[in-house]
């Protein structure tokens, strides 16, 4: 069994202070499903002074694209995918209320500024460990544009969801500041 | 000759396919244990003890151990007494797709990279093929993810460059990588040949079973050195810090232009798939 500190969403800003860097928590609630083109697609519609067709308020956007599922299974696997991609969308979902993402690999331009400024987390979970963390995933329903196949946006009910804060609301970092104790050269 | 029919391919590519994606080799699993050892920082051993219990589940043949499972890279070593019944790329490609179909495996794959519109059953597969002495064929299938391949980098050094560049270029190779290629990871590379062979061999050197020696002692004592440098960088498992960046440094070498040094760097994450077999 996983340890960590348990968190429920939708997150408020006072559970968001909580968390620092090198924190292991576990979630449970729904969380959003999205990446590359879901993303292009929301900040679109936001630009356009539309309403979205979920709500973002406190929600987490986990960034992943599944593996098919199984007859008989909730999902298949279903790691995620480099966030840095995301760079560019992620302020925005921030600002129009999001309270944080869920990757792997580091986020930058703009990134870390936003979850400082609008009391955002970015949380990583082990990349390729897939098998792993579908173990924790106990329901999953389509939210938005299935005709993005694999990359549509989709709910997922995760319960003790195991991830690490990677990026927390104060500027710390875990890729400079855990990489900084260990390199030697 | 001794004759294979394309049927009997299809259904081996098939197969490998399925294996690959779930059962990870006992050779990185020995590896990844070792690395939970070394390691010294604790959230980094952690993100190891989970990579193994992942392995484990995978290994059920419910989940494959990634999401991404990759683009089926294809080695095929034919010989030259060997006579196929058929046609033996389109006899790999239809493997791929029943394979991917029937694993439960994610398609990957568009048709056209500007268009961006998926083929939607993973094909066409990536094919080398060899011409080699003997009546087998021998196929290796290398489910490559997109994460680990897109921190891939070729360099066409000056020959003055000598075995000091190689080290450097290396080494940038994987501190630019840093967290992206889901550390930690497996380095291939390439020294020698031209731009297209060389980035080719380092692909091929991921094959090598990990905790093999290179048969040269040469480059057996620069994968040693280049692998403890690497791990001096602090990225550690997932990027997050630690003592544990790669699990191994293979090199392949090939024969090169008096005008040339190229040299190629082709990262595997720590799901370092691949299964083969000889029809």
């Amino acid at each position: 069994m996983a340890e960590g500190k348990s968190i429920k969403t939708p997150l408020t800003d006072s559970v968001v202070k909580d968390l620092k860097i090198g924190d292991k928590v576990l979630i449970t609630g729904d969380i959003l499903v999205a990446r590359d083109a879901a993303h292009k697609r929301m900040v679109e519609i936001m630009d356009k002074g539309e309403k979205l067709p979920f709500d973002i308020k406190g929600q987490l956007l986990y960034y992943a694209g599944p593996s098919p599922t199984r007859p008989g299974q909730i999902i298949g696997s279903a790691g995620p995918t480099t966030s840095g991609r995301m760079n560019k969308y992620a302020p925005r979902l921030l600002q129009e209320g999001s309270k944080g993402m869920i990757g792997k690999g580091e986020m930058s331009g703009g990134v870390p500024e936003a979850l400082k400024k609008y009391t955002g987390v970015y949380l990583v979970v082990v990349g390729g460990a897939a098998a792993l963390i579908s173990k924790s995933i106990t329901g999953n329903e389509l939210v938005a544009w299935e005709e993005l196949g694999a990359e549509a946006v989709r709910k997922f009910v995760v319960k003790d969801f195991p991830a690490i804060v990677a990026q927390d609301s104060y500027g710390g970092n875990i890729f400079v500041e855990g990489v900084k104790k260990y390199q030697k050269i | 000759m001794r004759s294979i029919e394309a049927k009997k391919i299809t259904e081996t590519v098939r197969q490998l396919c399925i294996d690959a994606n779930y059962d990870l080799g006992k050779d990185v699993l020995n590896a990844l244990e070792a690395a939970y050892k070394k390691e010294e920082s604790p959230v980094g051993k952690e993100i190891i003890s989970q990579i193994l219990e992942n392995d484990k589940i995978a290994a059920e043949g419910i989940f494959p151990m990634c999401q991404d499972t990759g683009f089926a890279v294809v080695f095929v070593e034919m010989g030259a007494g060997v006579c196929i019944q058929g046609n033996l790329a389109e006899a790999i490609h239809e493997g791929v797709r029943q394979g991917y179909k029937d694993g439960y495996l994610r398609k990957s794959i568009l048709g056209d990279p500007i268009e961006r519109k998926n083929t939607g059953d993973n094909t066409p597969a990536v094919i080398h093929l060899d011409v080699v002495p003997g009546d087998k064929l021998k196929i290796v299938v290398a489910p490559k993810g997109g994460g680990s391949e897109n921190m891939s980098f070729v360099k066409m050094m000056k020959p003055a460059d000598g075995v000091e560049g190689v080290k450097s270029f290396v080494i940038d190779s994987v501190r630019q990588a840093g967290s992206n290629p889901c550390p930690p990871i497996v380095v291939g590379v390439g020294i020698g040949g031209t731009f297209e062979k060389c980035a080719q061999i380092a692909k091929k050197a991921l094959l090598r079973p990990l905790g093999s020696k290179h048969p040269n002692p040469f480059y057996a004592k620069l994968e040693e050195e280049l692998l403890e440098k690497i791990n001096l960088l602090g990225i550690g498992p997932q990027g997050l810090g630690g003592t544990v960046t790669a699990l191994a440094v293979h090199i392949e070498t090939h024969p090169c232009h008096i005008a040339s040094f190229p040299a190629a760097v082709n990262i595997n994450c720590h799901a370092a798939r691949h299964k083969e077999a000889i029809i």
